[in-house]
């Protein structure tokens, strides 16, 4: 009996010591996981950006996870934000209280990030904004989480009506929706468009979810301005665009780069033909990693295409992974060191934040849309002059 | 102001004016016939939209391009299955709570039309993100003078009128349209007379539901875009025209869509920033106008309802 009682014991002692082993050495083989969080409007108007965005995430995370280099196995959680700020708050007060989150990659519209930036502080949750460009989002606050390396903007709104009044335009009505988004971009239009010598005849706040323009226009028709200006998202912009041609309303339509996305051509067909708008930063193709970008997008066979914006989504998750390798996935030690990145490498380009979290390397484009789709300015068969805007001034 | 641009402001003013009435006479049939308000009328406006594009996507993946027949089956698909919705929501909503508190059926009908909403948006492919509507009538404009009339807004100003004289037609002219009135004006005595009250009811909602199949087929003809919340301010609208006008009053429904059109319109383009509150100021006026006239621009005695 005794001689069994030894054996049993042995034979649990081994069997103990060889879990122990195979444990141990397990848990140095297996990565630890580390969570990302995508929040961004998923459903709704602008959710074909918002889908690219989710999407460019979970490339630079499959990309990131097939290097053996890398210290920890990354994952994304994708919170719908339905471009909404109540739902925002609610999505990032999810994620904030999810201690497993580590950093996220959160919000198109601006409206959102405005009314969120207060809980990514109060969670401690660091956050490189998607393509949210109101300036308020970074300016108005010193909060060490919040980040954007899309330019915002004050940028586009510079160099916008300086273009306008280059060509010669003279006068503009402007429709802006009445989110912080529109309202921001109006109020550094209006300001360097009137700098630039440029008058507004008529100016037209609207809910972010107008329908009939049809009053609003015949009121533009009868001012007859040489430009319409609009100041929204892509839905207004569509929604406007059509309502212009509908009503016999002439004038060049020029918007923000809200509008830019390829659901303004897509839905629009030849209509959309002539259309300006403003884009962010440098093409793609201008850009050394661009192409592999949308090679590597192209490859994954998503059923969203990346559009405009999702270049931005993946330098942003690539970013956070870059600093969580090097100072490990613990929320107050990734947004130190956001906060000293400079001259950091990225699909859009070098990045260094200023103290606001925001990247100081800054451009913007003006678009046009020729054939079906939006080109830069300069490589337009308007440019060259071959093609003629609206109401263009001799 | 030129003439043409009076004439863009008043086409546009009654477009808006005729989907108001159209939503507006079935929040007033059904509170005239059953003391109910109807709040989920704003989504089966929507579901109407839906059903009309949904046709016309099948009828184009069938091969059928012709404009005319397009828009021909996808007004009958689109009536048929919204009056069935009506039928339905008779029977199996609005007449077992007959008795309940008016409340309680405020509540029903509020929670069905979240549920139609957010079937769309769930259910139907994409049906969160706003949807293209074919623009299936000609284009071209009339000229007349200094004034251009589109022929798209002629031939839907036309199909909304026609639309409401029929209904107005149906209920003063008719067998149906004298049931009707007569359950409007005392159910009791109708049943007595040998009036199958059920199937008046259902008739009833029927109607209403088709007149929001029709505003929201017109509705995306004329926006050439469509999205699940669409019918959710159309309700409020709807309902507010209705009572403006006079609830239970099918005269006062047009006239109170029309009132609130014309308000929205001066909001937007005559007063200084208007356009962002052009709602604001609308329903401000209709407050006004409720105090004033408490029972509606139209008064409708209990007698002489719908």
């Amino acid at each position: 009996m005794k001689r069994e009682k030894l054996l049993r014991s042995f034979a649990f002692g081994f069997v103990g010591a060889l879990s122990f082993l195979i444990m141990s050495f397990s848990s140095v083989v297996a990565k630890e996981k580390v969570t990302i969080a995508y929040i961004g409007s998923l459903t709704g108007g602008t959710s074909h950006i918002g889908l690219g965005g989710r999407n460019s995430v979970d490339l630079a995370i499959r990309l990131r996870n097939a290097d053996p280099k890398t210290k920890y196995e990354y994952q994304v959680v994708s919170i719908d934000d339905e471009c909404k700020p109540n739902i925002g708050v609610q999505a990032v007060t999810k994620a904030g209280s999810d201690h497993s989150i580590v950093a996220a990659v959160a919000h198109y519209c601006s409206a959102v990030a405005m009314a969120t930036v207060g809980v990514f502080h109060k969670f401690g949750l660091p956050m490189v904004t998607f393509t949210a460009i109101a300036p308020e989002i970074t300016d108005a606050h010193k909060y060490k989480e919040i980040h954007r390396i899309i330019g915002s903007a004050i940028g586009q709104n510079e160099i916008g009506p300086a273009f306008m009044r280059k060509l010669g335009y003279k006068t503009w009505a402007v429709i802006h929706d009445t989110t912080a988004f529109g309202t921001s971009n109006d109020k550094y239009f209006t300001a360097n468009l009137e700098k630039e010598g440029g008058k507004i005849l008529a100016k037209f706040g609207v809910p972010p979810d107008q329908q009939d323009f049809t009053a609003i226009l015949t009121k533009i028709k009868e001012l007859n301005p040489q430009v319409v200006y609009m100041e929204s998202l892509a839905p207004l912009g569509i929604r406007v665009r059509l309502q212009m041609n509908k009503l016999g309303v002439d004038s060049q339509f020029d918007s923000n780069s809200g509008v830019l996305s390829e659901d303004f051509t897509k839905n629009l067909g030849p209509i959309a033909e002539g259309s300006l708008s403003r884009r962010i930063g440098k093409p793609l193709d201008e850009l050394p990693e661009g192409k592999l970008f949308l090679q590597k997008y192209a490859e994954q066979k998503y059923d969203q295409p990346a559009d405009v914006w999702g270049h931005y989504a993946y330098a942003e998750a690539n970013l956070l992974m870059d600093v969580i390798e090097k100072v490990g996935p613990n929320r107050a030690k990734i947004a130190e060191a956001l906060g000293q990145i400079k001259d950091h490498p990225t699909v859009i380009g070098r990045v260094t934040f200023n103290d606001h979290g925001q990247n100081i390397n800054d451009t913007s484009d003006v678009m046009v849309v020729q054939d079906g789709h939006w080109i830069v300015w300069d490589r337009s068969e308007y440019a060259s002059g071959k093609r003629k805007l609206k109401r263009l001034p001799n | 102001m030129s003439s043409d641009i009076l004439v863009q402001y008043l086409v546009s003013g009654l477009m808006l004016a005729m989907i108001y009435a159209l939503v507006a006479v079935g929040f007033t049939l059904f509170f005239g016939v059953l003391d109910i308000i109807h709040f989920a009328h704003g989504d089966v406006f929507m579901v109407g939209a839906f059903v009309a594009l949904a046709s016309f996507l099948s009828l184009s993946a069938a091969g059928v391009s012709v404009p005319v027949v397009q828009l021909l089956l996808m007004t009958v698909a689109s009536i048929a299955a919204l009056a069935l919705l009506g039928i339905l929501t008779a029977r199996y909503l609005v007449l077992p709570m007959k008795g309940a508190p008016a409340l309680n059926v405020l509540l029903m009908t509020m929670m069905l039309g979240t549920i139609l909403r957010e079937s769309v948006r769930l259910f139907y492919p994409e049906g969160a993100n706003p949807k293209a509507f074919p623009s299936l009538l000609p284009t071209n404009s009339i000229e007349i003078g200094e004034i251009s009339l589109r022929v798209d807004n002629i031939i839907m100003l036309g199909f909304g009128a026609a639309t409401i004289i029929c209904v107005s037609l149906l209920i003063n002219r008719t067998r149906l349209g004298l049931a009707i009135r007569a359950v409007a004006q005392d159910e009791e005595t109708a049943k007595t007379m040998g009036i199958n009250y059920t199937l008046v009811v259902m008739l009833t909602f029927a109607v209403g539901s088709g007149l929001a199949a029709i505003a929201g087929l017109i509705s995306g003809l004329y926006y050439n875009e469509i999205n699940f919340s669409m019918g959710l301010l159309l309700g409020v609208i709807g309902f507010s025209a209705a009572i403006t006008g006079g609830l239970g009053n099918i005269y006062g429904a047009i006239l109170g869509g029309i009132l609130f059109a014309g308000l929205q319109t001066i909001g937007a383009v005559a007063l200084p920033f208007g356009s962002a509150y052009k709602d604001v100021f609308a329903f401000a006026v209709v407050i006004i106008i409720m105090t004033w006239r408490p029972t509606g621009l139209i008064s409708t005695l209990s007698s002489e309802r719908v």
